[in-house]
């Protein structure tokens, strides 16, 4: 337990990735098992259960601070666990504390073995066995609120770095495959990452596959497409998810492998292996009726019903138990477009062509109407590619975001192979916006103000439509930073604000309402497109000019 | 006059007024008379007619502000006892830093004592809180909160060195403040066997300088402004003040990680909004438990605070049964001293 809080406070403080990466496989060279596979459950957030509640610590907390000061403590640090930890002390009838801090694993044991009355006693124990940082771990540890920027995703990489010093055999791709069927506290991963036992058999688990990746296609390698090699596809604008299913079980995966299937029970629940058993890769999508026939152009074979849009899908994705109600206003839907297995059979190695036969041969045959299949669009000309690429922003109401290409003759490999598949995404909208606001970035940038808020004009008043930190070189960085400071005309805490003089070209993919701005408008990817010093403030782009290009 | 101290001391714009000595202490602004507890920028202004303060306090004031500081300046040693105006008035000291001292005004046989700033932790740099019993105490509450634990400076430079340890290649940028903090930190490097050369920006270096000057040894210290391969600084200490720590000066530090120095890099929030990836919990002033301790020790009758989390702390000497309230004064930072 000493190790882990260390570790987690370090972790908290420390904001570069490499830095963070260090510091977790120290704690994994010098921790033994099962300790350190617990931590990282912990840091992944693969625990299962909380240790206690929330409750308890305020009323442990009550028994022993006077509550005028804690009250003025918590108003003052702003967070329970650190308050507590801060705060805490002992009374003279508490159960005697322990004669040394137990182990991370120890502490999971007793917390997932007893009952409400012997975890209390045991929390009393430990607070009081503890320094305040460790108390602050052992608090945000037990209520499952560990918040220290490492994400499931990049301790898998670190992981596969740390089993590097030890194995050829180890790579991120070989553990995202392992992930979904091990539980922690993950010691055959660990014995295998260090070479020390063969790789963990889960075969008859649900396991997440890593997924196969595409490059953006640049104007200049458009030439190098060579149509008859090709097959072109619609870039759904929903997100790209794994639908796993087998007589082992079922789930659905995002594209970084976790575990989404409790958000989309309308999927789930209607699936049955006697009907569909594999490996699927597809885009998950809110579908909606159509209100009247052909008013919207549309791809879905079922032509009653269009593609919702990404707002619609991010309400669907943002709740872990949706209602009823949810579920009836936006159900969810799949359009498939490869599959990495069927009925047991492993199809990575076959070419594309041979396992879009066998998964649309199998499509055609099954039962479910939220399924849908990507289609192949014809095309024999790079004019002809071209021509359906501006189609894409007529159709589904602006739910395609452009092509998808790949190589016919591409198997399905993990990562990002050169030269297989490719995302030719439509023009972006432009629009003239005025910076308004400033702020500091983060790590590298955090001595320059990187972050702008920009917006467009109501009569002669500016109001906010987006804000980006992207789309810049560093020395137009420099410059903007340099701008920034010598145009500041006010704060607000970390915010600065600035002459509305500089106008900057943002690109973004879409526009929709929102009411997180004051505009009541929000943009999709908005990135600085140009830097425009030439342009006077006044002649940016009305708000009226880009309500008109909002999706209808 | 009435003796009690609640009919000669009064707040107003200008800060504390005390009528029987007919001096504001610490004032906010340029007035006749003044007693400065310490040469914090917050506490010490340009421009009086007269300051009664140490030696020191003075020194430090002539080597911010210039020669023509004040009009008239008075020094005073420690437990020198005069007579200004009505009242016996002396100075002692308060462990905060360098000169730095609390301010007694005994009137009519009742007495009174200004704490200023002050602490109870060891400091090699200063000489320590001397606990003067009193009538009316009034103590500072910069760190009036139970959660302030300031943990021995040893653990702290600890961390600091273990961090060196772990990342060789890592200039550590240390962010303290110019008077106190920074000379502390020295020091507790020193005492700990860091022997190296300690790079430190301009600002840092004239109060450094004067430290060496009453005899404070700080071992070898370089400013950045005269190392010409900024590569060299890896691994290697370097302070600046906070304000420098994540601004265009440190950019072209090499592969710099961020320590803090002060008693505020307790709370994780504050941490953060710092940008302090290496959070020193290193404070001149009293915490929690020390308040408490001292109004203890010096056991007035009544104790006000001033500057900090007054409530907290009246509240807290209010249950231990003294007569408490608190004084409202504004303008006294409570970031960059700390």
């Amino acid at each position: 337990m000493r190790a882990f809080a260390t570790l987690v406070d370090k972790l908290y403080f420390t904001s570069g990735n490499l830095a963070k990466a260090a510091l977790i496989k120290d704690y994994l060279k010098t921790t033994p098992d099962p300790d350190r596979g617990w931590a990282i459950a912990a840091i992944a957030g693969t625990l299962n259960f909380d240790f206690f509640k929330r409750k308890l610590i305020k009323d442990l907390i009550s028994e022993r601070v006077d509550p005028v000061l804690f009250d003025l403590s918590y108003d003052y640090v702003g967070e329970m666990s650190e308050t507590v930890a801060h705060l805490w002390h002992s009374l003279p009838d508490d159960p005697k504390p322990l004669q040394q801090l137990p182990s991370l694993s120890e502490v999971v044991a007793k917390f997932a073995q007893g009952n409400k009355a012997q975890n209390r006693n045991y929390l009393i124990q430990l607070l009081n066995s503890m320094q305040a940082t460790q108390r602050w771990a052992l608090l945000k540890l037990g209520t499952r609120g560990l918040r220290i920027g490492v994400s499931a995703r990049f301790l898998k990489k670190i992981l596969a770095e740390y089993g590097q010093q030890h194995s050829q055999e180890v790579s991120i791709e070989k553990i995202e495959r392992l992930w979904h069927g091990l539980a922690p506290p993950y010691t055959e991963l660990l014995s295998w990452l260090e070479g020390k036992s063969a790789i963990p058999d889960v075969s008859e688990k649900v396991v997440f596959q890593p997924v196969m990746l595409s490059h953006p296609l640049d104007e200049k390698s458009l030439p190098d497409i060579v149509p008859q090699d090709y097959i072109a596809e619609w870039k759904f604008d929903g997100i790209r998810v794994q639908l796993v299913i087998s007589e082992h079980g079922k789930a659905i995966f995002s594209r970084t492998g976790d575990d989404i299937s409790h958000s989309f029970p309308d999927i789930m629940q209607n699936l049955d292996h006697q009907n569909i058993s594999g490996v699927f890769d597809g885009e998950l999508i809110v579908i909606q009726p159509k209100e009247q026939q052909n008013q919207i152009t549309g791809v879905l074979a079922k032509e009653t019903h269009h593609i919702g849009s990404f707002n619609q899908l991010q309400q669907r994705l943002n709740k872990k138990k949706p209602s009823n109600k949810l579920i009836q206003q936006y159900p969810a839907g799949l359009i498939l477009y490869d599959c990495l297995s069927l009925h047991k059979k492993d199809l990575r190695q076959l070419v594309l062509t041979k396992r879009k036969q066998f998964l649309k041969s199998w499509f055609d045959n099954q039962p479910y109407d939220f399924i849908h299949f990507s289609e192949e669009l014809e095309f024999a000309s790079i004019e002809q590619l071209t021509s359906l690429r501006e189609q894409a922003t007529t159709l589904e109401q602006g739910y395609i975001e452009g092509l998808m290409l790949k190589a016919k003759d591409s198997q399905y490999v993990a990562g990002r192979p050169k030269g297989a598949w490719y995302k030719w995404k439509r023009e972006p909208r432009l629009i003239d916006a005025v910076i308004m606001y400033a702020q500091r970035g983060h790590g590298k940038r955090s001595s320059f103000y990187s972050d702008y808020t920009f917006g467009c004009w109501q009569q002669d008043k500016l109001l906010p439509i987006g804000k980006a930190y992207s789309g810049f070189t560093d020395d137009e960085l420099k410059q903007l930073d340099r701008w920034v400071r010598n145009n500041t005309i006010g704060r607000f805490g970390p915010v600065k604000e600035v002459n509305k003089a500089l106008v900057f070209e943002v690109a973004f993919d879409s526009v929709h309402e929102s009411n997180r701005h004051k505009s009541g408008l929000a943009l999709r990817f908005p990135r600085i497109h140009r830097i425009r010093w030439d342009k006077p403030a006044e002649e940016a782009d009305s708000l009226e000019t880009l309500k008109s290009m909002l999706s209808q | 006059m009435h003796p009690h101290p609640e009919h000669w001391i009064t707040t107003d714009q200008n800060g504390l007024y005390c009528a029987v000595i007919d001096a504001y202490i610490d004032p906010l602004v340029p007035v006749h008379r003044a007693v400065v507890t310490h040469g914090h920028a917050d506490h010490a202004r340009p421009g009086h007619d007269e300051v009664f303060a140490t030696q020191q306090t003075l020194d430090i004031m002539r080597i911010r502000y210039g020669e023509d500081f004040c009009k008239q300046a008075q020094a005073l040693e420690y437990n020198q006892k005069i007579q200004l105006h009505q009242a016996e008035f002396s100075l002692v000291p308060a462990g905060h830093i360098l000169g730095s001292s609390q301010a007694i005004i005994e009137y009519k046989g009742r007495k009174l004592v200004v704490s200023g700033d002050y602490k109870r932790h060891a400091d090699p740099s200063c000489k320590p809180f001397e606990v003067v019993p009193c009538d009316v105490f009034i103590t500072e509450a910069t760190f009036g909160l139970p959660v302030f634990t300031h943990p021995p400076i040893k653990d702290e430079i600890q961390k600091l060195l273990n961090s060196l340890a772990l990342f060789p290649d890592s200039c550590h940028l240390v962010g303290v403040y110019a008077l106190g903090k920074c000379q502390r930190l020295i020091m507790g490097l020193r005492a700990l066997g860091y022997n190296k050369a300690i790079y430190m920006h301009g600002a840092l270096l004239k109060l450094c300088d004067y430290y060496v000057s009453q005899g404070i040894d700080l071992g070898p210290y370089i400013p950045v402004a005269e190392v010409e391969d900024m590569a060299s600084l890896q691994g290697e200490i370097v302070l600046a003040p906070p304000s420098a720590t994540n601004d265009r000066w440190s950019r072209k530090l090499p592969n710099v990680i961020t320590a803090m120095a002060s008693g505020w890099m307790q709370i994780r929030a504050r941490s953060k909004q710092r940008r302090a990836e290496l959070p020193l919990i290193i404070s001149d002033h009293a915490d929690w438990d020390s308040l408490i301790t001292t109004i203890k020790q010096v056991n007035p009758a009544e104790v006000w605070v001033t500057h900090g989390r007054e409530e907290a702390l009246v509240h807290q000497a209010q249950a231990m049964g003294y007569k408490a309230k608190a004084l409202s004064l504004v303008g006294y930072e409570e970031d960059e001293s700390s």
